[in-house]
């Protein structure tokens, strides 16, 4: 059962939908008691880093959370802005991040390669695997998907590195360490490109 | 490498799917959801949605018929008419809409763009202008209700004040050239263009995929959405839902980029 998080931030509708035409369960999770029996988890969100993980805290399902994800070692995968609270803290706010993959989300407009380029990185753009991974597992070599954002996750270490898209320079667009995965992209908007990553997800 | 957008612009009315023509004589062209089936079979790049008569008989957006849409679609979806409050964005960002457009309320209330982003993201808030010449000949102004009511100020003006208050996308609609589909005007696109950093889309005029091509040659990587093109065809404008294939946009966009 995929398992999607709701604390009223991001499109979970859109989830469901492409689980709903693959014929997979997925199902919404808004407090711990809805988590049991999760098999894989999805993290969506949108919008401020600080906002998202206020409202992820006020749910009361972090704890649990930690506990499937660290310690039963479910698969989780963390969407956008739910990619970024993947992080140990965002420059976009003061809020400590969920700490599960090693590193730290940055700004575009205070990075150098990005320079005058139009704010938000809006589109469709490239993504290009650099790692072996189930997730891209018969993705066309130029398979793109939907983006939407202005901050990018800065990983510790280029082991996490799972593929980069390009903006001024290449930037980390999916990060990965043991069960935890993260897109900064949206696979749910992203055609059959996009549903062919979800569907890897849930077969992982 | 981020590609241009090639976005499908439909427009509500009365519930139902029309096309306008410099922004009168709208004529049904048939249902909106139905409209959207067939752009994620054909997996169109984004989609606008923009409710023409919300603000002009000053009433809500269409929650209801907004669901209908959000949950059928499967490309990123931008809505706008009516959106006057941060509640009403707040609640269409709940229905799974991407982008929520804003145009009279903020020109009127610059400050609502920046609570907006505060609530929804930077990135969900996209700043309509309807834009028309006044006189032949003089300078640009954007236009609110449907394009009668003028704002005295130039859309450059307004796109600056908008990035400056936070908003995350301009999207220029050429009121003069809405369905004439000859073509976009490009020197407001370009001009447009220089005047802000943000993403922007240009809509009003394009007749042809060429009419695009031309728009991309000019603007670089930039949002190229028409209504007409892509749901008339031929010259009696008979209505049929198309749109380009992967490889026509690909082979679109390169040549654009090559000129």
């Amino acid at each position: 059962m995929i398992t999607i998080i709701d604390y009223g931030i991001g499109n979970l509708q859109a989830f469901l939908n492409v689980y709903k035409r693959l014929n997979i369960d997925a199902t919404v999770a808004k407090e711990s008691a809805d988590l049991r029996g999760a098999t894989k988890v999805i993290l969506p969100g949108v919008g401020h880093f600080d906002h998202a993980m206020q409202q992820l805290n006020e749910t009361g399902m972090r704890e649990q959370l930690d506990d499937l994800v660290l310690e039963q070692k479910v698969p989780v995968l963390g969407v956008c802005v739910g990619m970024q609270m993947l992080a140990k803290a965002s420059d976009e706010g003061a809020s400590p991040g969920l700490g599960w993959i090693d590193g730290r989300v940055r700004g575009f407009s205070s990075w150098e390669p990005a320079g005058e380029l139009p704010l938000p990185h809006m589109g469709w753009n490239d993504v290009r695997p650099v790692a072996d991974s189930p997730l891209f597992d018969q993705l066309e070599d130029d398979a793109r998907f939907y983006f939407l954002h202005s901050f990018f996750f800065e990983c510790g270490s280029d082991a996490n590195v799972l593929a980069v898209a390009q903006y001024g320079a290449d930037f980390s667009c999916a990060v990965h360490a043991d069960n935890i995965y993260g897109v900064q992209f949206h696979p749910e908007k992203s055609h059959h490109f996009g549903t062919r990553l979800l569907q890897n997800f849930a077969e992982l | 490498m981020l590609r241009p957008r090639i976005t499908p612009c439909l427009l509500i009315k009365n519930g139902g799917l029309v096309k306008t023509v410099r922004f009168d004589q709208p004529k049904y062209v048939g249902d909106p959801v139905n409209a959207v089936k067939i752009f994620n079979e054909k997996e169109a790049d984004e989609l606008i949605v923009l409710d023409i008569d919300a603000t002009a008989e000053e009433r809500e957006p269409n929650f209801r018929l907004i669901a209908q849409i959000a949950v059928e679609c499967r490309m990123p979806m931008c809505y706008g008419g009516g959106v006057k409050t941060v509640e009403q964005a707040k609640r269409i960002s709940g229905l799974g809409v991407e982008k929520i457009a804003i145009s009279s309320a903020v020109i009127e209330n610059p400050s609502l763009v920046s609570q907006t982003a505060q609530e929804i993201g930077a990135q969900s808030v996209v700043v309509v202008l309807d834009v028309k010449k006044r006189t032949a000949g003089g300078q640009y102004e954007v236009f609110t209700h449907n394009g009668r009511r003028g704002t005295g100020k130039t859309p450059m003006q307004i796109a600056q004040e908008m990035q400056a208050g936070g908003a995350g996308e301009i999207v220029v609609n050429s009121i003069e050239n809405d369905g004439v589909m000859k073509g976009y005007d490009l020197s407001l696109a370009t001009t447009m263009r220089a005047a802000t950093t943000l993403p922007m889309t240009v809509l009003g005029g394009a007749g042809s995929l060429a009419d695009i091509g031309k728009l991309i040659a000019a603007c670089g990587v930039i949002g190229a959405a028409a209504g007409s093109l892509f749901v008339f065809k031929g010259a009696y404008k008979a209505v049929l839902i198309n749109y380009p294939t992967q490889s026509q946009k690909e082979d679109l966009i390169r040549s654009a980029v090559m000129q």
